[in-house]
């Protein structure tokens, strides 16, 4: 069967205003607004809900025909004072979308214009100072998700960022991480008495408590204040392995702070978390604390103990271009072949840093597509055999079909309880995905056998 | 906690019943406030939703990825063969393809697809910037038609170009092209056609076997477990019967004007209303007396099973107090029946799109100091739930975090549940999952009810 070249079957990703949206929901009393159609808002809302199980609201501007024709100034404002009033917010976060970026509306010159409103006379929504707006370009026609996470990020940073006397703070960016992987990267700053900020911080808006009355926004979320001293830095963390630092928010911290900017693959397997700790240890110049030693030593016995029921199994990872990088890493180091690595998002550079990673990746049997399809990986997996597929729920039905064992990891998780609590980072987080991958191949072994083995 | 105030541009959209109060001067059927943080979506979805059932049509989504990810699979609107719209077709439209149009893109990626999985039909949804960068998708359609010999519809849902009922509107004209190029041979009169029910897990199958028991002929569902050719040939059936109002009146509508086919509206939710449903066609077929025979020992046989059962329920769930915020407002009415034969009483009746007369029968039919609502959004529903002291919150998805938040019961009523609702089984099914929601014993943690914060 050919496979259709024009069309998209079965996207491996999600759209640019999507990652937007999650990022903003990292900032402290910050309510994201998607400027465009009503169903871009919705859409993705039911999409976050979906994996977070927690109340995601998000304005939208609610384009009609008028507004695509005459220009989206008068909704966007509208749009932002209703907000303002209901949510009482601190921080908005714009992003756009296809329609008002087609129509090529200038939002940062409407914001001026709204500013200005205020600045001549019109009362203040609740008689308070306008909140912080900040403005990030996310078109649907460009990248995917991932990018509208990034150009966030980047685009708070930018608003926000304050010049002042250098202080003993790290900045880190972790990318499109779990709120479980979050708190675990809270929990490791705290360990090295290193102040730090994380941007963004959604481990608590995305994975709180119940509620004894109405929150507008929820609780948590990375402070202004703490965005603001980011410029002050001594040197910032950013996970990922293909954004280019003219599109990151340490790239411009670098650039325009002279904020030190360390770029590190997600730290998940041993080699990359030893990474990430040691330059922990190098920045805090405090050793590794005993926790974590512990918790590595346990890896290495854990991954001694499970080697053999993983050992060349073959797996299929799927994702975005960074999760998948670190991922593929992880399991070459525990014996099991990344046969294909595979994303919607097409940096044109998974391949290189994969490689940089994995030297003999290609030798012992894997490959790397950027910038396919969940029919392609299908395709794919015809032909490849894996034992295993790793990666977000959107896989199940080749999974399903095709008998292949899941993993599921990062988002969405929407066919499973607790994804929002799910680790993939650090020395923990590898211990528990090496649980896991181990287990689903065990229950395979033990579900596949006649004989009904209580042990395996 | 600071007082939660209603904004300036939605007053007139919430309402509380009031005796004396005479009719209510609702607004609706508008576009929602800019910033109100509207739990509807777009013209594509309702275009989307009303045609995502058809199993055997390829469904492409002509636009950037957004449109097409996020309604990939999202429904349980189930199929007895093929499973087609179950997947996610988009022309993925890219930077250039904006800037130089995306027709070519779109003429090569149907002529691909139809190749590849040999469809009934093909439905090319426009999305927002089809509207701006002027693509003629009818034009692509209808060469991409002539050269592969199927129905190739264009469905014009750019999301700016109204509200999900406009969304309706355009699926039901796309729909209308295909009605009527089939053969009737064969059809008797004692036959239906069944319009907006989805076959969400599996409610199409359970009303059919109802009026298949009563003797008549079921010739297509639109568009639950939908096929093309049994759409074409619609036009042979006597009578159209139309649930959830909102999406294929129009349908219906246009049948009766074209083909002279008479359409009732009914209702499959409670067990009043889907006694109803049976005994309404049997009326129509009235010449045939065995026919309403037949519904009356089919609902005698049904809701003697299902009382007894459903009086367990009562006992605890009698007093209980519900929230219901829907898509359709038709369906609220039959949720206020349903619950009320459980001894329970609803505190809000909020939809996304319902009209006047939605509205003012709403009020009508519930008690005093109940919350009328259109086109909600959270902040408001939360603000109604704790001040009228909600136990049960029925919604969506989006709806559902706020309950669990506030420690409240929750029911999905929505697209994407998994147990059926419908019928005499669906009653119980309804019952039995507001039950299990409503009387769980988590929530005796919950803040609000004694629980530490």
């Amino acid at each position: 069967m050919k496979t259709a070249k024009a069309a998209t079957q079965n996207a491996c990703k999600l759209c640019n205003p999507l990652g937007a949206c999650l990022a903003f929901r990292g900032i402290e009393k910050c309510v994201p607004f998607l400027h465009g159609s009503q169903g871009c808002a919705t859409y993705i809302r039911r999409y976050l809900i979906s994996h977070f199980k927690e109340p995601v609201d998000i304005a939208s501007s609610n384009f009609n025909e008028d507004t695509a024709v005459f220009g989206g100034s008068h909704n966007l404002k509208l749009g932002l004072k209703n907000v303002t009033q209901q949510y009482r917010p601190e921080v908005i976060g714009i992003a756009t979308t296809c329609l008002s970026e087609t129509i090529g509306d200038d939002v940062d010159m409407i914001l001026r214009d709204y500013v200005r409103l205020f600045e001549n006379g019109e009362p203040l929504p609740n008689g308070e100072p306008l909140p912080l707006m900040v403005h990030a370009s996310t078109p649907s026609y460009q990248g995917t998700h991932i990018d509208g996470f990034h150009a966030a990020v980047r685009a708070s940073v930018a608003k926000l960022a304050e010049e002042g006397p250098k202080q003993n703070l790290l900045n880190l960016f972790p990318n499109m991480v779990s709120p479980a992987d979050i708190r675990y990267l809270k929990e490791v700053m705290q360990s090295f008495g290193l102040p730090a900020v994380i941007l963004p911080d959604y481990s608590e808006t995305l994975d709180g408590g119940p509620w004894a009355e109405y929150h507008r926004i929820p609780k948590g979320g990375t402070p202004v204040k703490a965005i603001r001293n980011t410029a002050t830095a001594a040197g910032s963390i950013e996970f990922t392995s293909v954004l280019p630092a003219s599109k990151s928010a340490g790239g411009y911290l670098e650039s325009e702070f002279g904020v030190p900017r360390y770029e590190l693959p997600l730290p998940i397997g041993i080699k990359q978390s030893d990474r990430f700790f040691a330059l922990l240890e190098k920045l805090s110049e405090t050793p590794l604390p005993e926790n974590y030693e512990d918790e590595r030593r346990r890896l290495v016995d854990a991954y001694a103990d499970g080697h053999k029921y993983i050992f060349g199994k073959k797996a299929i990872v799927y994702g975005e271009e960074d999760l998948v990088i670190s991922i593929a890493a992880f399991l070459a180091e525990i014996g099991i072949v990344p046969v294909l690595c595979a994303s919607g998002g097409k940096s044109g550079k998974m391949k290189k840093r994969l490689l940089e990673l994995v030297p003999d990746l290609e030798e012992k049997g894997g490959s790397v597509r950027e910038g396919v399809d969940f029919v392609d990986i299908e395709e794919e997996a015809k032909v490849l055999e894996p034992d295993l597929l790793i990666g977000n729920s959107k896989g199940f039905k080749m999974s399903r079909k095709h008998t292949i064992p899941m993993v599921r990891i990062g988002f969405p998780i929407h066919d499973r309880f607790g994804g929002q609590r799910l680790h993939h980072l650090g020395y923990r987080g590898t211990q528990e995905l090496f649980d896991r991958i181990v287990n689903t191949v065990i229950e395979e072994r033990q579900a596949s056998s006649p004989i009904g083995y209580t042990y395996m | 906690m600071d007082k939660i105030e209603i904004l300036e541009g939605r007053q007139r959209q919430v309402f509380e019943k009031q005796d004396g109060q005479g009719a209510l001067d609702i607004a609706c059927e508008t576009t929602s406030l800019s910033g109100s943080v509207s739990q509807r979506a777009c013209v594509f979805c309702g275009s989307r939703v009303v045609l995502y059932p058809v199993a055997d049509a390829l469904h492409i989504v002509h636009g950037p990825i957004g449109c097409a990810a996020y309604t990939w699979d999202i429904r349980g609107a189930v199929s007895s063969g093929p499973e087609l719209h179950r997947m996610s077709f988009s022309t993925d439209l890219k930077e250039m393809d904006v800037i130089y149009g995306g027709e070519k893109k779109l003429y090569k990626s149907l002529v691909e697809l139809i190749d590849q999985y040999q469809p009934k039909a093909a439905f090319i949804y426009s999305t927002c910037i089809i509207g701006l960068i002027g693509d003629d998708i009818d034009a692509v359609c209808r060469k991409v038609s002539k050269e592969k010999g199927i129905p190739v519809l264009p469905v014009h849902s750019e999301g700016f170009k109204g509200t999900k009922k406009d969304g309706y509107k355009a699926a039901c004209d796309a729909l209308m092209k295909v009605v009527g190029t089939g053969s009737t041979q064969g059809i008797g009169k004692y036959s239906i056609n069944i319009l907006g029910e989805f076959n969400l897990a599996g409610e199409a199958w359970i009303i059919k076997r109802y009026y298949e028991e009563m003797g008549i002929e079921v010739v297509a569902t639109m568009t639950g477990d939908g096929r093309v050719d049994d759409i074409r040939r619609s036009h042979g059936a006597s009578l159209n019967i139309v649930q959830c109002s909102g999406s294929m009146v129009k349908l219906a509508k246009e049948m009766e004007a074209k083909y002279g086919i008479p359409y009732l509206r009914v209702s499959y939710f409670g067990i009043e209303d889907m006694s109803k449903a049976l005994y309404d066609v049997a009326k129509h077929f009235s010449d045939r007396p065995e026919i309403m025979d037949a519904a009356k020992a089919l609902v005698k046989r049904e809701v003697s099973a299902l009382y007894p059962e459903l009086q367990k329920f009562r006992h605890e769930l009698e007093g209980k107090k519900a929230a219901i915020y829907v898509g359709g407002a038709f369906k609220a009415f039959s949720l206020i029946k349903a619950l009320g034969s459980v001894g329970m009483s609803v505190v809000l009746a909020g939809s996304q799109t319902g009209n006047k007369d939605d509205y003012e029968g709403l009020r009508e039919m519930c008690d005093e100091g109940t919350v009328i609502v259109d086109d909600s959004n959270p902040v408001e529903l939360s603000k109604f739930v704790l001040e009228k002291e909600a136990d049960l919150l029925i919604g969506g998805v989006k709806e559902r975090p706020i309950a669990y938040k506030l420690g409240i019961g929750f029911c999905d009523h929505n697209h994407e549940r998994k147990i059926p609702l419908a019928g005499f089984e669906g009653m119980y099914n309804f019952i039995k999952e507001v039950y299990n929601s409503v009387m769980s014993p988590v929530w005796q943690f919950a803040p609000r009810k004694g629980g530490l914060s």
